[in-house]
């Protein structure tokens, strides 16, 4: 399968358009939610507290079931941070095709550099 | 102040930044950090999450635009983001030995540098000189304009490379998706049209923020409440932006007023660093 120069442009500029919005709408809805639930309660955000259960991947797929905003928002936020990374992995996709192994070892080198940073990042 | 009121202020906040940041072209994360330290008093740890977040959205969905026109250069892009993921990752990893109010402070100084950057003549040339990396790594490339299409060629592609790494290191440090800097090597440096390399700087912050947002999502500085305003703030400001047509004497105007708001509260924020109340 050949796919042209002009076909990569629209298939990547309609995931980064997607990723954004979706993320939006989920957030929003989430949002709604948390705002409904907690909008009387104080804001404390002048200090720090570190990693807090409800931000962590694990609990925001076990709750988005149960309907927790502020998992649903952390969902939204995941989606938007995965955005880029689906169209790094896209675009390998795409040089692999296209028969350019140069830039199929650059884009899954990149890929690489993003995954461990997801892997290793927590350890610093 | 209740979870009600915070969301509110932070969504119109993030709204406006989204809007100045498109019509400009200055970026909306800018904004979002003074808006929260000094504004609502947000921790600057949550902020720097916040305006990474910020700069994902907004960067992706401009991106989208440019590289549909196909302006945008991915191979050079691509090639550019093994440096500033290397970049933004130790970046995210040296911010934790970094104390807070000296993170301001820095913040502050970039911030007047993009602002100063930002508001240089834009040199229009292209660029013939061949070099020897660039084609071996295919990075020439041309662009639509005005009907027409313009080849361009590009130089100094190592030294570049390792000047990327440092836009990087300061994108992942501060939050920030550090496009100003990007624009300046790119432009600048590595001799690429203005127009290119605006739209691939843009291409590439949301995949540098993503390496640093991770290491950050992880220790827990990607608060949801926080968050959730300034995603949709931005993105609805940007929109609108979008939307707006401007008129080029008006933009020039509109940039300097952007430029002075940013040189204020960068002032605020060093003071603010220096004075540790950050």
């Amino acid at each position: 399968m050949m796919t042209n120069k002009r076909d990569i442009q629209l298939i990547i500029s309609r995931i980064l358009r997607t990723g954004v919005f979706a993320s939006v709408g989920i957030a929003l809805a989430g949002g709604i939610i948390y705002l409904w639930r907690h909008g009387n309660e104080v804001v404390n955000y002048e200090v720090f507290k570190g990693a807090q259960g409800y931000q962590a991947p694990g609990y925001v797929f076990h709750n988005i079931v149960t309907i927790h905003g502020r998992a649903i928002i952390q969902a939204g936020i995941l989606l938007l941070i995965a955005t880029p990374v689906i169209r790094v992995i896209f675009s390998a996709v795409n040089f692999i095709l296209e028969k350019d192994y140069l830039y199929t070892g650059i884009t899954l080198l990149v890929l690489g550099i993003i995954i461990f940073s997801m892997l290793q990042g927590g350890s610093f | 102040m209740t979870v009600l009121v915070f969301t509110l202020i932070l969504l119109c906040g993030s709204y406006i930044a989204g809007l100045l940041g498109s019509l400009t072209g200055l970026g909306g994360g800018f904004v979002i950090i003074p808006l929260l330290t000094l504004g609502l008093n947000v921790d600057i740890h949550y902020a720097v999450g916040a305006s990474l977040i910020a700069a994902i959205a907004t960067s992706s969905g401009s991106a989208a635009a440019y590289v549909k026109e196909g302006i945008t250069n991915m191979r050079l892009g691509i090639f550019l983001e093994i440096a500033t993921t290397i970049g933004a990752f130790a970046g995210a990893v040296l911010a934790v030995y970094i104390a807070a109010h000296y993170i301001a402070v820095l913040f502050g100084i970039i911030l007047i540098c993009s602002a100063v950057i930002s508001l240089r003549k834009k040199r229009v040339r292209v660029n013939h000189k061949k070099s020897y990396l660039a084609d071996k790594l295919k990075l020439n490339s041309s662009y639509p304009e005005g009907g027409k299409t313009i080849e361009y060629k590009i130089t100094n592609v190592a030294g570049g490379f390792f000047m990327m790494m440092f836009a990087g290191v300061i994108s992942g440090i501060i939050g920030i998706g550090s496009g100003a800097l990007k624009v300046v090597v790119m432009d600048g440096f590595m001799r690429i049209p203005f127009k290119v390399s605006t739209t691939t700087s843009n291409f590439m912050i949301g995949v540098t923020a993503a390496a640093s947002t991770v290491v950050y999502l992880q220790r827990g500085q990607i608060d949801p409440g926080i968050c959730m305003p300034v995603v949709i703030g931005v993105v609805l400001g940007a929109l609108s932006g979008s939307k707006i047509l401007v008129k080029t004497t008006s933009s020039i105007w509109l940039k300097w007023v952007f430029a002075a708001i940013i040189f204020l509260l960068a002032i605020q924020m060093i003071y603010n660093g220096l004075t540790e109340q950050i």
